[in-house]
């Protein structure tokens, strides 16, 4: 038996070396090929996290503003010199209130008004805004002049830099924009407790400024707040209608097929080209107003169309067939079948999908681009009708300023939009978990 | 009265009709024996039909007679200017003064014998009520104004007047049509029927709307620039048309555009597809469930973020960082310039991802399990069934995902404007700038430029080229998804 066996043994050992395919070289190639796959999620992941992390690195810092505190004096000589503010209320309003502010800074630092040269170092120690603020205080309560008050003023925006440490202070003083002296009046208030850092409400309360430490999302916020409700008032019964006469009622037939390739190919048309389509038919053929609203909300309308349609077939698709059977064997009509049952029950669906297609809508900024959202606009608009921007163009229009502080409230901007696209997108998550149903 | 407030009043007609005319219904129903007659609609259908037969032609009127009204006196303004002005480019202009000085007319409240003779002194009242007005107006302007404006009041008076007539008749005849077998709501379904077909119109409107739109305007271009010259002309430099320049000669050539366009998208594609292919891959074959569900929602992130964002990215943090590596790397020469085309196509690239990876998940999953597990039981490994069996399977599928990423990667506009910079040449260092489609679009129709000039029309000859790939490449993919899916099911 064992010399019948050895042969069989050794025949056996033969066929396992041959029949080894490069078994090691096949497990190191699904290992290699494993890695590929992880080294992917990895890039993908990475960047998303670089990007966060840049971007909020970048932009926290936009949220605090320095501000300093001192007991401003609104002298009379001053303001009214001529003491005609009861006749001629004007003169409130086109008073020099820079001076004003100066001058109070000065007193605070010990400083002479009469040296020019430091007067000049204060003057781009406040911000520009202060005449504005002093001038709000005093049209709203006369009564303040003559007296002292302190008053919380805007740091100008290089001295808000360099209080966050965000300007390198080792470099000369003639190639960086604060002056060793600016920088000997910040710590000296600092010491004195004048410096704070508030919450920055200008950033999400002003309009377009020129001047980083008084320029805000105000305007861009409003703008696009009514953007957002004319694409919820067209898109929304468009879209579901749309849909319902698609998957309910219509025919099979050519028509059917054309509107249901125009729908697919609009929703993969680039942006862009609606901002076109806006330009070219809303207002010069209709003559809407340029920088309006009402523009933007119709062209972001027509690009949202095809994601609310495409999501709300879904849903009435979803609704099972038992529940129209029902309906109609006790004797509803179609059309009673369709909004008394199908409608409500594929609800939550359709929500879920109006609100990611809004989210994409509010951070599209190409066609606005086109349609002249692109505009300086200080005051915050009344009517959709009034000039306005977008949160999304004022991110990029504050990109193309060359400021230092500006790249500050560009991210912060950024931190905002995606603040509320997150805000949106979990209220489209918890509506699908809260009312889905499983048939 | 504003139209706001007529559509508003005739709305709440409507809604009065509704009411009164379903008060009588329930009225008629509760009052017959219903063993003698049975009534035929709900009391909220009469209601409804009232409304309907209330809106729906009043407010048709008067769109009607508003958009006739508009036209009949756009075209007096035209034909009295054109006695004036004989050369068109001119006359649109006054056209346009004409209109602003109609505006000041009416916010002064100005009217009949109020109307100043010249229109200095017209300018003057304007201006010292905070309206501005063009310098250059004309005396005829005036009284062209004025009648205008005269005239206009009368259609309105004549459009609103019809317009509430009407919503007043028909809730009358509605509310006396009632009758306890009157098919009411077989009715209101044919008008809901009908507007939901209408709103289904809409994306075949919106598609006309843009091929019509942009078609007009670059045949409008054309007149002025030779196709030939557009399509293959090598250099771009379309100059500068200020407003009332007259414009001045420039060259449109596309080919510098078209290159960094399909430059900056092949440079995405290369970064996106392998990552993309590779993360879908990875996580409908390897990762385990909890992998998956933490890993696939946050890579879906990056395709929920603006890509307003990215281009930001790119110009802040991606851009600068290129620069600064490449010059550690050639000591202190920086090779890779902050705006180039690398730096658009990697974060391009890193936006796709996403749009890869669940499209080419969709691909991937619909390959048959029998395959996969044939392949499997033959002895291949995991790795082997994928790249010799279910890729091969699952390839037409793939090209179509991949021509439908490409397509995006065309017609995104942000992240070029941002990071590929404006220099419109032909270059194949991916280390420089470049410029594409989207990008001049852009840039030649923002800012005050004179709407007529070529330099602005060539923007919708850029758009519709760029109208035209896109939907030649979606249509091509779907009809290769669609071919392939069939194939299996």
């Amino acid at each position: 038996m064992t010399d019948a066996a050895l042969p069989h043994a050794t025949v056996t050992t033969g066929a396992s070396t041959r029949r080894d395919f490069g078994l090691k070289r096949r497990h190191a190639a699904e290992f290699r090929f494993r890695l590929y796959g992880i080294v992917a999620i990895i890039i993908g992941l990475g960047f998303l996290a670089i990007l966060l992390v840049s971007i909020v690195g970048k932009g926290y810092t936009a949220f605090v503003q320095t501000a300093i505190t001192v007991p401003v004096e609104f002298s009379a000589s001053i303001i009214d010199k001529d003491n005609e503010r009861a006749t001629n209320p004007r003169v409130l309003v086109s008073a020099n209130y820079p001076i004003i502010a100066r001058n109070a800074v000065a007193k605070a630092l010990g400083v002479s008004t009469d040296d020019k040269a430091a007067m000049r170092e204060i003057a781009k120690f406040v911000s520009d805004g202060s005449r504005s603020m002093l001038r709000d205080i005093v049209v709203a309560d006369p009564s303040v002049i003559g007296t002292t008050r302190n008053v919380t003023l805007l740091a100008a925006a290089d001295i808000d830099s360099a209080n966050k440490g965000q300007i390198d202070l080792t470099v000369p003083q003639d190639k960086r924009k604060v002056s060793d002296l600016q920088v000997g009046w910040l710590e000296q208030l600092k010491q004195e407790g004048a410096i704070s850092t508030p919450f920055n409400w200008g950033l999400i309360t002003f309009g377009a400024s020129s001047r980083p430490e008084t320029a805000g999302l105000g305007v861009a916020l409003v703008g696009s707040l009514y953007m957002m409700a004319i694409v919820l008032l067209c898109a929304l019964p468009i879209g579901v209608a749309a849909s319902i006469y698609l998957e309910e009622f219509a025919k099979k037939n050519r028509f059917t097929d054309f509107i249901e390739v125009n729908i697919n190919n609009l929703a993969a048309v680039p942006s862009i080209v609606f901002g076109l389509l806006g330009l070219a038919v809303f207002i010069n053929f209709f003559g809407m107003p340029r920088s309006a609203p009402i523009v933007g909300g119709l062209v972001l309308t027509l690009m949202t169309l095809p994601t609310i349609i495409i999501a709300t077939r879904a849903a009435l698709r979803s609704v099972p067939p038992s529940i129209r059977s029902a309906a109609l064997g006790i004797g509803a009509s179609k059309m009673q079948m369709v909004f008394d049952h199908v409608l409500p029950l594929a609800t939550p669906g359709i929500l879920t999908g109006t609100i990611i297609g809004l989210a994409r809508a509010l951070g599209e900024t190409a066609p606005l681009l086109l349609i002249g959202m692109v505009a300086f606009v200080a005051d915050r608009p009344t009517t959709p009708l009034d000039p306005a921007t977008a949160l999304p163009v004022q991110i990029y229009m504050w990109a193309n300023e060359a400021e230092r502080a500006f790249v500050e409230r560009t991210s912060g901007a950024i931190i905002v939009l995606l603040l509320f696209l997150a805000l949106m997108n979990l209220a489209a998550i918890l509506l699908r978990r809260r009312f889905e149903r499983r048939w | 009265m504003s139209a706001g407030w007529v559509v508003a009043i005739v709305l709440a007609i409507g809604a009065v009709a509704y009411f009164f005319a379903a008060q009588r219904a329930r009225v008629q129903r509760d009052s017959t024996d219903r063993a003698k007659e049975v009534p035929h609609s709900l009391p909220t259908y009469h209601g409804w039909l009232a409304f309907i037969f209330a809106t729906v032609p009043a407010l048709l009127v008067f769109l009607v007679v508003s958009s006739v009204s508009s036209g009949l006196l756009e075209g007096r303004i035209r034909t009295e200017v054109a006695t004036h002005i004989a050369d068109p480019a001119a006359a649109s202009l006054s056209i346009g003064m004409v209109h602003n000085t109609s505006n000041a007319l009416g916010q002064l409240g100005l009217s009949g014998a109020n109307v100043p003779a010249s229109y200095a002194a017209l300018r003057d009242m304007a201006t010292s009520a905070g309206i501005s007005l063009a310098e250059s107006g004309e005396d005829y302007m005036v009284p062209l104004a004025a009648s205008v404006n005269a005239d206009a009041g009368v259609h309105k008076l004549i459009g609103q007047g019809l317009t509430l007539l009407l919503a007043l008749a028909g809730a009358a005849f509605s509310y006396s049509r009632i009758r306890l077998r009157l098919r009411a709501r077989n009715q209101v379904e044919r008008v809901v029927l009908w507007s939901l077909l209408a709103a289904s119109t809409v994306a075949v409107l919106t598609t006309v709307g843009i091929i019509l739109s942009m078609l007009g305007e670059t045949i409008h271009f054309f007149s002025d620039v030779n196709p030939l010259t557009f399509f293959f002309g090598t250099v771009w430099d379309p100059r500068f048309a200020a407003a009332g320049s007259g414009g001045s000669e420039g060259q449109f050539g596309l080919i510098p555009l078209l290159m960094g366009t399909l430059y900056i998208a092949l440079v995405s594609m290369l970064f996106a597809v392998p990552v993309g292919l590779m993360a879908a891959v990875y996580m409908g074959e390897y990762a385990s469930n909890r992998v998956r569900s933490t890993v696939k929602p946050l890579l879906e992130l990056l395709a929920g973020i603006p890509t307003i964002v990215y281009g930001i990215f790119a110009v802040v943090t991606l851009g600068p960082f290129f620069r600064d590596l490449s010059a550690a790397l050639a000591g202190g020469f920086s090779f890779i310039q902050a705006q180039s085309v690398l730096t658009a196509g990697i974060v391009m690239g890193v936006m796709l991802i996403p749009v890869v990876s669940s499209l080419s998940d969709d691909v991937i999953t619909a390959v048959p399990r029998a395959m996969r597990d044939g392949s499997l039981a033959l002895g291949a490994t995991r790795s082997e069934t994928i790249r010799k069996v279910i890729l091969p399977a699952a390839l037409p599928g793939i090209v179509g995902a991949l021509l439908l990423t490409a397509s995006r990667a065309i017609g995104e506009t942000m992240i070029v404007v941002l990071a590929a910079g404006v220099a419109a040449r032909i270059n194949f260092n991916p280390f420089e700038a470049m410029t594409t489609i989207t990008v001049k679009i852009v840039n030649q129709l923002t800012g005050d430029l004179e709407f007529n000039s070529p330099q602005t029309l060539v923007a919708f000859a850029l758009g519709l080229t760029l109208f035209t790939l896109t939907l030649g490449m979606n249509v091509y993919a779907l009809y290769i998804v669609r071919k392939y899916r069939e194939q299996y099911e």
